[in-house]
């Protein structure tokens, strides 16, 4: 185990509003990584949606905002490949021409991380202690893999998860049609892109696909409820923190019943569907992540 | 040709419901990226030679003025002449002009997107000339009046069928019943019908794939033999090119050869690699009597200096919309000018105007596959990225799309106000969300549900609840 660090969740502002058992499987792991985990409150989006959309100023200014909220902390981390590489690749960019910002950027690029990649580059993890009998296919995140090197490392940790079966999906780096803003833009590219991505996840035969990236995963987990699959969608940190018995997959029902009382309604719906809402919801077995104890 | 890339989403949508296209386009997917794959797999040092590749072009670029003379005093040394051209008007017209004074009837062409960049086909036919294409997939889409949908496979939107049916009809000399299943037929009639052609050109025009410096040559490549042919059999050959193709020696023009055919098709070497350097000498066996190079700025000279440079490193190697994604989905065509994909999506704008042809650097998810292939390592994300600052500095978005982003951007500034309502949202959504888990319609996302569900949050947002647990654990202690 290395040196105890001080790490703070860059927690993203799609786990944020969509889904905070990614949050809480993050702060997990990096407890398990020897890190104390802290989730500074003047964080809201790395601004990114602005960088994209040409809007210089209110990125450097919402940079500008992350570079203050996370000073002082020996990592930032963050659940994501797209927002960590915004603060690791392109805050410096943006800064360029700003020597004093720059130099604060570039300290801050050079302490944050994607999650995985840190886990296994930085804190030396090699296995988690996890279950999860499934066979899943792997979709490289485009931001993650080009920008900052993230291939291996969810491979490497997913090998040591019990049950699970890695499935070789074609294609998995090549983009989901996300794209941020690019999904609102153009939809019937990021259509076409997501239904070549659905394909070929089902043609793997896997009945689960994961990545590291919420916007990734909710496209494509979308996608494949909308073509009646029954294919289970989560980010990779609930099945690194062993956090599935007490989640529901991405897009499934968050209050199951017994007995399947949701059916969907379109026609092409697969019987598998009604498997999907019988999992058990399953009470959390400590404290933390608190998703468990929704009043729902 | 005049662009309609201001209509890039209607084009797309045109190009996404062609079975044809999206038939050919899907063949194209795979086969380009994985041919390249395993060429780059087998040399080593690949990865080295696109930081040396890149080094070349830069120093060509920063020194260009000294090259490009350095260039025409050693063509004009070698027997030959440069015309320079600051406008697409004045290389049509310069092309036009040596063509007259030949007296030529039939030109013959090798593939160039220079001569498609400035509409030469059109400009000579006007003026009682024919041009006569030469390469296989250029040749295709003359007979069918269509633009290239790709920068090295002109016709890769159709298939072998659309292929026969055009040449039946331009080719009404030929036996009607004559069968034109398998593509060594239609390459076969290509070839019979274009050999008289060739042996009748008055004037070749080629495009250039580098220009050397050093020893005032052109180098192109081909897989066909036909540039070849169109270079060496008329009376004349014209060179057209921009002026970005300059490399300094001969040696840094091998160090690109070796990048760029492997970028291009995966193939270590293309077919033909042909270095010209002047008209024929006394003693020759063959080669044209006069040679000319027809030198085009039309707007590269603007980029130099400023945040565009780079783009003048392009190969025009293709392996930039190989590995696009949205280029795959769409065609070419829906591009609406001669460059498509990710290269075309930088140079347009500079080209023709960021009021026409603004979507195509926004019609991008910054996957940033072009740029991990580029031979020359462009950052063609980045200067998308570019092309939406000005078009945002510049207000030319749309203005819903403007003040939704304002409107966030004020939001994620003020993170008491942006926690607050990302917890009102996440209990909203996920309350009515919670039997399904997910929405098949969204009133303020329709967008996204008319083609994929939307996965409902969970119900509470991250903050709020690392919030609440953080106040426990402090009770507790």
């Amino acid at each position: 185990m290395p040196e105890p660090a001080r790490a703070a969740l860059l927690v993203t502002c799609l786990v944020d509003l969509f889904r905070p058992s990614v949050g809480f499987a993050a702060v997990k792991l990096l407890e398990q990584a020897g890190c104390t985990v802290d989730v500074p409150r003047a964080q809201t989006c790395c601004g990114q949606p602005a960088y994209n959309s040409g809007d210089r100023a209110d990125a450097k200014a919402i940079a500008r905002q992350i570079i203050a909220a996370f000073a002082g902390y020996d990592y930032v981390v963050a659940p994501s490949g797209s927002c960590a590489g915004m603060v690791k690749v392109h805050y410096p960019e943006l800064f360029a021409d700003e020597p004093a910002a720059l130099a604060q950027a570039q300290e801050l690029a050079a302490r944050t991380h994607e999650l995985v990649s840190f886990l296994v580059d930085v804190r030396g993890m090699d296995r988690v202690a996890a279950h999860w009998p499934h066979t899943a296919a792997y979709h490289d995140g485009c931001s993650g893999l080009r920008e900052l090197g993230v291939k291996e490392q969810p491979r490497r940790l997913l090998a040591s998860v019990e049950g699970l079966t890695l499935a070789e999906l074609p294609g998995a780096e090549v983009c989901c049609g996300f794209g941020g803003t690019f999904c609102i833009k153009y939809p019937e590219i990021s259509d076409k892109m997501v239904t070549d991505k659905a394909a070929e996840i089902a043609a793997t035969g896997a009945d689960a696909v994961l990545a590291g990236d919420l916007g990734c995963l909710l496209n494509i987990a979308g996608k494949l409820s909308r073509r009646g699959s029954s294919t289970e969608v989560r980010h990779i940190a609930e099945v690194l923190a062993d956090m599935t018995a007490e989640v529901p997959p991405i897009g499934a029902p968050a209050n199951p019943s017994p007995a399947p009382r949701e059916r969907v309604a379109s026609p092409q719906g697969e019987p598998g569907e009604g498997a999907r809402s019988s999992r058990q919801f399953a009470p959390s077995p400590r404290p933390s992540p608190p998703v468990g104890e929704r009043g729902f | 040709m005049q662009p309609t890339s201001h209509s890039f989403p209607a084009n797309a949508r045109a190009g996404l419901a062609d079975p044809i296209l999206q038939t050919a386009l899907g063949l194209a997917r795979t086969g380009f990226p994985q041919r390249r794959q395993e060429a780059i797999a087998r040399l080593p040092e690949f990865e080295e030679l696109r930081e040396q590749g890149r080094a070349i072009k830069d120093h060509a670029l920063a020194n260009l003025d000294f090259y490009l003379e350095l260039y025409e005093r050693n063509v004009t040394a070698a027997g030959g002449q440069v015309h320079w051209a600051r406008t697409a008007e004045e290389a049509r017209a310069t092309v036009l002009a040596i063509c007259r004074a030949a007296n030529a009837k039939i030109v013959t062409k090798g593939k160039s997107m220079v001569a498609e960049e400035i509409a030469l086909n059109d400009h000579l036919e006007q003026n009682g000339i024919t041009p006569v294409e030469t390469d296989l997939g250029e040749y295709i889409i003359q007979l069918r009046h269509e633009p290239p949908s790709h920068i090295i496979a002109p016709a890769i939107h159709l298939m072998k069928e659309q292929v026969a049916d055009a040449f039946r009809e331009a080719h009404t000399e030929l036996d009607p019943a004559r069968p034109l299943i398998d593509p060594r037929a239609l390459c076969d009639e290509a070839r019979t019908v274009l050999r008289p052609r060739f042996l009748a050109a008055d004037v070749g025009i080629t495009g250039a794939n580098f220009l050397v410096a050093e020893t005032g040559s052109s180098i192109i490549v081909t897989n066909e033999g036909n540039g070849d042919l169109t270079q060496i059999l008329p009376r004349i050959h014209i060179v057209i090119t921009g002026i970005e193709k300059i490399v300094p020696t001969l040696e840094d023009a091998a160090t690109l050869l070796r990048l760029l055919a492997r970028s291009a098709t995966g193939q270590e070497f293309s077919s033909y690699t042909t270095i010209s350097t002047g008209p024929r000498r006394p003693g020759d066996l063959d080669g044209p009597e006069e040679y000319h190079v027809v030198l085009l700025d039309n707007g590269r000279s603007a980029l130099l200096g400023g945040e565009f440079q780079d783009m003048l490193r392009c190969l025009r190697c293709a392996a930039c919309l190989n590995h696009c994604p949205v280029y795959a989905a769409v065609g070419g065509h829906a591009y609406g000018w001669v460059y498509p994909g990710p290269m075309g999506a930088v140079l347009t704008p500079a080209l023709v105007g960021l009021g026409e042809a603004g979507h195509l650097p926004n019609a991008s998810s910054f996957c940033g596959r072009c740029e991990s292939v580029c031979p020359v390592k462009i950052p063609l994300p980045k200067m998308m990225r570019h092309w939406r600052e000005r078009e945002f500095a510049w207000r030319l978005n749309p203005p819903v799309y403007r003040s939704g982003l304002r409107l966030w951007a004020a939001l994620a500034q003020r993170p008491a106000l942006y926690h607050a309502l990302a917890g009102t949202a996440s209990r909203v959504l996920g309350w009515a969300g919670q039997l399904r888990g997910r929405f098949r319609s969204l009133p303020f996302a329709a967008g996204w549900t008319a083609v994929r569900d939307m996965p409902a949050p969970q119900g509470r947002s991250f903050q709020s609840l690392w919030t609440e647990q953080q106040r426990r654990s402090e009770r507790r202690r």
